[in-house]
């Protein structure tokens, strides 16, 4: 009896999957055009996407390029030992996660204030101005960026040691000192990164249903109440779901503006994960172990953004996928 | 009748609380406003000025005796010219590249009758989720042979994901499958659709992508640093950093004279190359801002 169903439950899998390989055929016969369409866009992904995770059994190993990547010795975890008892990881950790954890600290919440404040705006051309305005820095490129914080925080021509020196204080070297690269690098993004951030809100507010600011100005809300009850509620779920994707990349600083921000004054601080990846790498040219590093952040970052969506999914109800 | 008696109804008189609230609101933007707006202002009016004025930091807010020194100087740098040049190369055909390569594998996704759309969709979003790193990444690269060719900045990041998901979207929302089917009955082959209805309908999410395309392919340096050697393949923006963040100047063995009027004009010259990089991007944003934001919206919907 027990068999005799196994049995047809088995040969319903193979119908089903008959079925489904029926199903694919007629697709492809019929749609051959969009499947062929699709073949060099699948083999960008395949070859740089998808060979270097591959390669990247290179950290298991004493990559040799003579020798070519299967062909090299195999050595287990010993890049990653060695990553681990350098006195460096717990600095490269510690300024990984501390830059990031500053930056969506800040980066996080001023957006959403930019946008409250900017949807309480009654005068249309004030509005359109500030948000044309705060959009604009983000199309600065990272060189320029870098290159502009270099410029206004000189030792002696940058305007803001030259204020400072207005007050009777004497100049800093900001760049040169290494707990000024955390605030530097934070507000500098905020200053990029807050109009463009902020339309995603305020998209969000013109999701919200007018008839609950009418219902709530009848009954005598104060402008504080309703921002309070309906417009906080109601970029909730975008807000998280940009939380998760900011936590999930905590991990993943950005190398380009850390790396051009860097120099030898303040790279206590300013070393971080990828840029150490790269001078490693590159520089170095010790393959095997750079890309040991580079996956033990990889790795990190995929269990980060697993869990944080897994518990953003149970708390606010919101999930990536 | 209906206009009229609203008309008459007095609106709810705003509480002294809310009009203090909103005035604190209206100070604050305004602040905000300055310490975007002031950076930039500071930087143009810089490079306005005379490499005098801005070598002993007479410039406060405008350009302090007037000058073009600093983009005379900056466009007749041979240097600053091919990578400018190369710049637009670089914008062009990679971005020309990139819209393709994304319509390729955006529009087959969009389509219900595209069978296995979801694997294929998974396939590409876990190369968000992970990657193999910057090495393995780069012996790719070197094994393509893309090592110091123009290609090396064109194909390795022709795509982003991100992108894909925006485009897919909108051509889910925006292009009915019943279309496509009523074009097939009449004949009408895949790629014929999308040639002549589905790209004529779609220009909105075009501009997107092209200027998403366009400003991260005219801003980026990354990708330049790691494969290009020669000097006469770099990118603007690599140039600028030479220039600009590593401060690497020519200066031999010349008079006094000579070296100080040099010093003042590179530090004028970086002011006027802050200008002449970005002005392409600022000066084409206000027109193309409302785009930016319809792509990031369409992308916001299903992220």
């Amino acid at each position: 009896m027990k068999t005799a169903s196994v049995g047809q439950a088995t040969s319903a899998n193979i119908q089903r999957r008959n079925s489904q390989w029926a199903i694919a055929m007629k697709s492809i016969r019929r749609h051959w055009q969009l499947y062929l369409l699709v073949i060099p866009p699948v083999l960008y992904f395949l070859i740089f996407k998808y060979i270097p995770m591959t390669n990247a059994v290179i950290a298991f190993k004493d990559y040799n390029v003579v020798l070519g990547i299967w062909g090299s010795p195999w050595v287990g975890f010993k890049h990653f030992k060695l990553f681990f008892e350098n006195p460096v990881f717990w600095t490269l950790v510690r300024n990984t996660f501390l830059l990031s954890v500053s930056t969506i600290a800040v980066s996080f919440p001023i957006p959403i204030l930019l946008a409250l404040a900017l949807n309480e705006v009654g005068h249309q051309g004030f509005k359109r101005l500030v948000q044309l305005v705060t959009y604009a820095p983000y199309f600065i490129s990272t060189v320029v960026m870098v290159s502009m914080i270099l410029l206004l925080f000189a030792p002696r021509l940058g305007i803001i040691n030259q204020f400072i020196n207005m007050f009777g204080f004497r100049s800093i070297n900001f760049l040169g000192v290494p707990s000024f690269f955390r605030p530097i690098y934070v507000f500098s993004d905020v200053w990029q990164t807050a109009g463009y951030s902020a339309v995603i809100y305020l998209a969000a507010f013109s999701g919200i249903d007018p008839t609950l600011y009418e219902a709530a100005k009848v009954d005598g809300a104060s402008r504080l109440q309703r921002i309070r009850y309906i417009d906080l509620p109601g970029i909730l779920p975008t807000a998280v779901i940009i939380l998760i994707l900011s936590v999930g990349n905590v991990m993943a600083v950005g190398f380009e503006k850390v790396f051009l921000l860097q120099n030898p004054l303040n790279l206590s601080t300013s070393e971080v994960i990828s840029t150490y990846v790269y001078k490693m790498g590159l520089l170095n040219a010790n393959f095997s172990f750079a890309t040991a590093v580079g996956l033990f952040n990889s790795v990190v970052n995929l269990v980060l953004l697993v869990s944080v969506n897994f518990v953003a999914k149970r708390l606010a109800n919101a999930s990536l996928w | 009748m209906t206009t009229t008696t609203q008309r008459r109804r007095r609106p709810i008189q705003e509480s002294l609380g809310d009009k203090i609230f909103l005035g604190v609101i209206y100070v604050v933007l305004t602040i905000v406003l300055v310490i975007v707006l002031y950076p930039l202002i500071y930087i143009v009016s810089s490079s306005l000025s005379s490499p005098l004025a801005v070598s002993s930091g007479r410039v406060w807010l405008w350009p302090v005796d007037f000058s073009l020194r600093g983009y005379q100087v900056a466009l007749s740098n041979p240097q600053i010219v091919t990578g400018y040049l190369n710049s637009l190369f670089y914008t062009f055909f990679g971005t020309l590249i990139s819209v393709t390569l994304t319509v390729m594998i955006a529009y087959p996704l969009s389509r219900k009758s595209f069978y296995g759309r979801n694997v294929l969709m998974f396939f590409i979003v876990f190369t968000m989720l992970f990657s193999g790193g910057l090495i393995p990444t780069y012996m790719v690269v070197r094994d393509l042979g893309m090592i110091n060719t123009r290609w090396a900045l064109l194909i390795p990041q022709a795509i982003f994901v991100w992108q894909v998901i925006i485009a897919r979207t909108f051509f889910q929302s925006s292009i009915p499958d019943e279309l496509e089917e009523a074009s097939a009955i009449d004949g009408c082959s895949d790629l014929r659709f999308l040639w002549s209805v589905v790209l004529p309908l779609s220009k909105p999410i075009l501009a997107v992508l092209v200027l998403m395309y366009a400003v991260s392919q005219w801003n980026a340096y990354f990708d330049a640093l790691l494969y290009l050697k020669s000097v006469e393949l770099h990118p603007l923006q690599l140039v600028l950093r030479s220039i600009l963040i590593l401060n690497t100047t020519a200066s031999s063995n010349m008079d006094a004279a000579v070296m100080i009027e040099r010093q003042q004009m590179a530090e004028l010259l970086k002011y006027s190359l802050i200008v002449i990089a970005s002005l392409p991007v600022l000066i084409i944003y206000p027109f193309v801002q409302r785009y930016f934001v319809k792509g990031m919206l369409i992308g916001s919907i299903k992220g």
